[in-house]
C-alpha cells in the first residue's frame, strides 16, 4: 500500500464490506462445556468443588449412611434396647463362621456355654462346637414401633431360632452391646446437629448485630467473646451441666445438655460473622439497599449473610465433633445424659474404671464409632471450607 | 512496649470481672442452696439437724441477702485474699485449694511443654517434607490424637502401663508423698507420675499445633524471598530455619492464647479418671454438692490462669514481633 492508493480529497474512501451474515457476539458466545461452568448456580459449583475432595466425599458418604442407620436404628438393631439376656451377662463378642467340617455352610455362631469360675467369680463363655444356629437376615425378633408408627419384628439380622447373636458382647445387664451402640448413636449424633443449630442462631444474631452496628454494641460482644474463650469449656460445662435439676426428665437433660453445648459454642462463629459483615456492609449494593429504606434485619438476613453462609456452614461442620466429644465426656463424667437414655457417653460411663477394661474389654467399644464420627466430620469440614468458595 | 504491656494488662480486668459475675450467675442459678440439701441429706441420714447452726451459718455467708451483695461480698473477699468457705469440707476454699492450683499449674505448664518440643520438630519436617509417607503418617496419627476423647486414652494408656510396666499411675505422686511438704523426692515422684497425664492432655493440644504450624510454615516457604534465597544457593537447612522458621515462631508464641483454655479443660477431665490430686474432682464434687464458693473460685482461679497465660503469650509475642507492638499502640 502506498500513498497512491488514497483516494483525492472529498472523494470516499474504497472500502471492502463482506457481506456475510454478521454474528456481533461469536466473540463471547459459549461452548457448551463453558455454558455448563458459567451459568451453574453457586451451590453447584460448590458440588463440583467438593467432588474432587476424595476424603471428604467419602466422609460423607459414610455419615449420611450413618444418619439412615440411625433412622432406622429399631430395624437394624438385633435386639430391643432394653432386652436383657439374664443367661449372658457380660458376654464377650461372639465369632461367626462359614465352613463347619471343610464344608461352606453360611455365616452360623456356634452355642454359648456358661460357667462360672468360682476362683475369681467371673463368668466364663465357651462355644459348643457341636452346635451352631444361622444367622438370618430380615428374621422376626423384639416387637418394636419404627417411628412410632410402623408396628413390626423385623430385624436387619438375628442368630436362628434358640440362639444369640451378640456381635460385640453384653453388658453388665445382658444388653447387647451392638444394639446399643446403635441406638446411643441416635442421641450421640443428634445432639451435635441440634448444639450446632443452636449455636448457629446465636452466632448469627449476636456476630451480625456486632459486625453492622459496630460501635458499642461491637465492644461489649467482643468482650464477652473473649471472656467465654479465655474460661476452659469443659469446667464450664461441668458447671452449667451440674444446674440441670435432677427432677428433669432425661428427654428435658437431653435438649438441656444440646443447649448448654450450643451455649458456649457460638463464639467462634460470632467473630465469624462479624468479620465478613465488617468488610460487607461497605459494599455498595449495601448502600443502595439502605437508601431504598431497608430495614436492618432485611438488609442482614437477605443481603450480607447470603454472601457468606456457605462459609458458615463449613466451619459449623468443623465444631460439630467438638460438641459429640463434649457430650461424650460429659455423660462419661455422670454429669451429662443418664440412662435410660443411651447414648455413646452413657455407653463409656460403663467402663469408667480400669477393672472393667481388663476383665470387659468389649466395654469401650462405643468409642470406635466416636472416632470415625469425629474424624469423618473433620474431613468433611475440611472439604467442605475448601470448596464454600467455589469462585476462588 | 511498655505501653503495650500496661494496655494489655489493663484490658485484662474487664475481661475478669465478666468472667466473675458470669461464674456467679452459673453458681447461683440451680435452685435451693447448699443448706437445702445439707438438711435433706441429713434428715434422710436420721439424724437431727441443730436449726441455731444452719441458721448461723445461714447469715454468716449472707445466704439471707440479696444476690448482689453476695456477689460483692464475694468478689471483694477475693480481692483480699479471702475466697469464702467450703461448706461440705468446713474448711475455708483457700486452705482447699492451694496445693491442688498448683498441681494444676505445674501440670499444664508441662503440658504445654511437651506440646512444643514435640510439635516443633513434627511441624517443619510435615512442612518441608509435604506430602511425604513422614507428613501422611504424622498428619494421621495427629488426627487420631484429636478425635479420640481424652478420657479413654487415659484409661487405655492406664491399662497398659499396669500390664507393660506394672506401675499403677493413678494419682500424681506416691501415696507416702501426700500431705507431706514439697522435697525433692516428693517432686521427682510428682514427675514420674505425670508422664502419662502430660501425654493423654497434650495429644490433642499437639495434633492441633502441628497442623497449624505446618499450614504456616507452608504458606511461608511459597514466599518469594525463600525461592531468592534457596535460587542464591543457600543450603536449604539453613533457609529454612533462618527467615520462614522465625516467622512461623510468632505464631507459636501466639498459638498458646489458644491452646491453654484446652489444656486446662482437657486436665480436669483426665485427672477425674486417673485421681490426680489437681482441681479437677475437687471441682466436680462440688459442683454437685453446691459447695458454691468452693465451685466458684475454682472456676474463677482457672479463668484467671488461662487470662495470665494468655496475657504472657501476648506479651513474648509483641517482644517478638513489633507489628502486633505497633498495631497496639494504633488500636489506642
Amino acid at each position: 500500500m502506498t500513498n497512491s492508493s488514497l483516494p483525492q480529497s472529498g472523494q470516499p474512501i474504497g472500502h471492502f464490506v463482506s457481506t456475510d451474515p454478521f454474528d456481533p457476539l461469536a466473540a463471547e458466545t459459549l461452548t457448551p462445556e463453558q455454558e455448563k461452568y458459567y451459568f451453574a448456580s453457586q451451590l453447584r459449583l460448590i458440588w463440583w468443588k467438593f467432588k474432587r475432595h476424595h476424603l471428604g466425599l467419602y466422609s460423607a458418604i459414610f455419615l449420611t449412611a450413618f444418619y439412615v442407620v440411625i433412622a432406622l436404628a429399631e430395624f437394624i438393631a438385633p435386639y430391643d434396647l432394653a432386652h436383657r439376656h439374664i443367661d449372658n451377662i457380660y458376654a464377650p463378642p461372639q465369632g461367626i463362621h462359614f465352613f463347619e467340617d471343610g464344608e461352606f455352610v453360611g455365616p452360623r455362631v456356634y452355642q454359648r456355654v456358661r460357667t462360672l469360675n468360682m476362683e475369681i467369680l467371673k463368668r466364663e463363655y465357651a462355644n459348643n462346637m457341636t452346635k451352631s444356629y444361622p444367622i438370618k437376615f430380615f428374621c422376626d425378633g423384639d416387637q418394636y414401633r419404627l417411628w412410632g408408627l410402623i408396628e413390626s419384628r423385623k430385624h436387619l439380622f438375628c442368630a436362628g431360632e434358640g440362639g444369640t447373636y451378640f456381635m460385640l458382647g453384653t453388658d453388665r445387664l445382658g444388653r447387647d452391646m451392638f444394639s446399643r451402640i446403635i441406638y446411643g448413636a441416635r442421641i450421640s449424633l443428634t445432639i451435635g446437629l441440634i448444639g450446632i443449630t443452636v449455636s448457629f442462631v446465636l452466632g448469627i444474631t449476636i456476630g451480625g448485630l456486632a459486625g453492622y452496628y459496630g460501635g458499642w454494641v461491637d465492644v461489649i460482644v467482643q468482650r464477652i467473646i473473649e471472656v467465654l474463650q479465655s474460661i476452659p469449656s469443659i469446667p464450664l460445662w461441668l458447671a452449667l451441666a451440674a444446674i440441670l435439676p435432677v427432677t428433669w426428665s432425661p428427654i428435658l437433660v437431653y435438649f438441656g445438655i444440646t443447649v448448654i453445648l450450643g451455649l458456649l459454642d457460638w463464639t467462634g462463629l460470632a467473630r465469624a460473622v462479624r468479620s465478613k459483615l465488617l468488610s460487607l456492609r461497605e459494599e455498595d449494593y449495601v448502600l443502595a439497599s439502605q437508601l431504598l429504606g431497608a430495614k436492618p434485619r432485611r438488609i442482614i438476613t437477605r443481603h450480607l449473610v447470603p454472601g457468606f453462609l456457605s462459609h458458615l456452614i463449613a466451619s459449623a461442620t468443623i465444631t460439630v465433633p467438638a460438641m459429640i466429644l463434649g457430650e461424650t465426656s460429659l455423660s462419661f463424667l455422670g454429669l451429662g445424659l443418664r440412662p435410660p437414655i443411651t447414648s455413646w457417653g452413657v455407653l463409656l460411663n460403663e467402663a469408667q474404671n480400669i477393672n472393667v477394661i481388663v476383665l470387659y474389654p468389649w466395654l469401650i467399644l462405643p468409642v470406635v464409632p466416636v472416632i470415625l464420627v469425629i474424624l469423618a466430620y473433620n474431613f468433611m469440614g475440611d472439604g467442605l471450607r475448601d470448596a464454600a468458595d467455589p469462585y476462588h | 512496649m511498655l505501653r503495650y504491656i500496661v494496655f494489655r494488662f489493663f484490658a485484662m480486668i474487664p475481661t475478669l470481672v465478666i468472667a466473675s459475675v458470669l461464674i456467679f450467675t452459673i453458681i447461683e442459678l440451680p435452685p435451693g442452696d447448699y443448706f437445702e440439701s445439707y438438711i435433706a441429706e441429713l434428715q434422710a441420714a436420721g439424724e437431727t439437724v441443730d436449726p441455731k447452726k444452719i441458721e448461723y451459718l445461714r447469715t454468716e455467708y449472707g445466704f439471707d441477702k440479696p444476690a448482689w451483695q453476695r456477689y460483692f461480698g464475694w468478689a471483694w473477699g477475693m480481692l483480699h485474699g479471702d475466697f469464702g468457705y467450703s461448706f461440705e469440707y468446713e474448711r475455708p476454699v483457700s486452705e482447699l485449694i492451694g496445693s491442688r492450683l498448683f498441681l494444676t499449674m505445674l501440670l499444664s505448664f508441662v503440658t504445654i511443654i511437651f506440646t512444643w518440643v514435640v510439635a516443633f520438630p513434627i511441624g517443619i519436617y510435615s512442612a518441608t517434607h509435604k506430602y511425604s509417607f513422614g507428613d501422611y503418617s504424622f498428619t494421621f496419627v495427629g488426627l487420631l490424637g484429636l478425635a479420640t476423647p481424652n478420657f479413654l486414652l487415659a484409661l487405655v494408656m492406664m491399662y497398659f502401663a499396669k500390664v507393660w510396666f506394672g506401675t499403677s499411675i493413678g494419682g500424681l505422686m506416691d501415696p507416702k508423698y501426700i500431705n507431706e511438704p514439697m522435697s525433692l523426692a516428693k517432686l521427682g515422684s510428682i514427675f514420674e507420675h505425670m508422664v502419662i497425664p502430660v501425654i493423654v492432655i497434650g495429644t490433642a493440644g499437639t495434633a492441633a499445633m502441628i497442623r497449624r504450624i505446618r499450614a504456616n510454615l507452608l504458606d511461608e516457604l511459597k514466599k518469594q524471598y525463600v525461592i531468592t534465597a534457596r535460587a542464591k544457593g543457600v543450603p536449604p537447612v539453613r533457609a529454612v530455619l533462618k527467615y520462614p522458621f522465625r516467622m512461623s515462631l510468632n505464631f507459636f508464641i501466639a498459638d498458646i492464647g489458644n491452646i491453654l483454655p484446652s489444656i486446662v479443660s482437657g486436665a480436669e477431665v483426665v485427672a477425674i479418671v486417673l485421681s490426680l490430686e489437681t482441681t479437677g474432682p475437687l471441682l466436680i464434687s462440688a459442683l454437685q454438692s453446691q459447695d458454691m464458693y468452693l465451685a466458684g473460685s475454682f472456676l474463677m482461679f482457672l479463668a484467671l490462669l488461662t487470662v495470665i497465660g494468655v496475657l504472657i503469650s501476648d506479651i513474648a509475642l509483641a517482644i517478638l514481633d513489633p507489628r502486633i507492638r505497633l498495631q497496639g499502640k494504633a488500636y489506642k
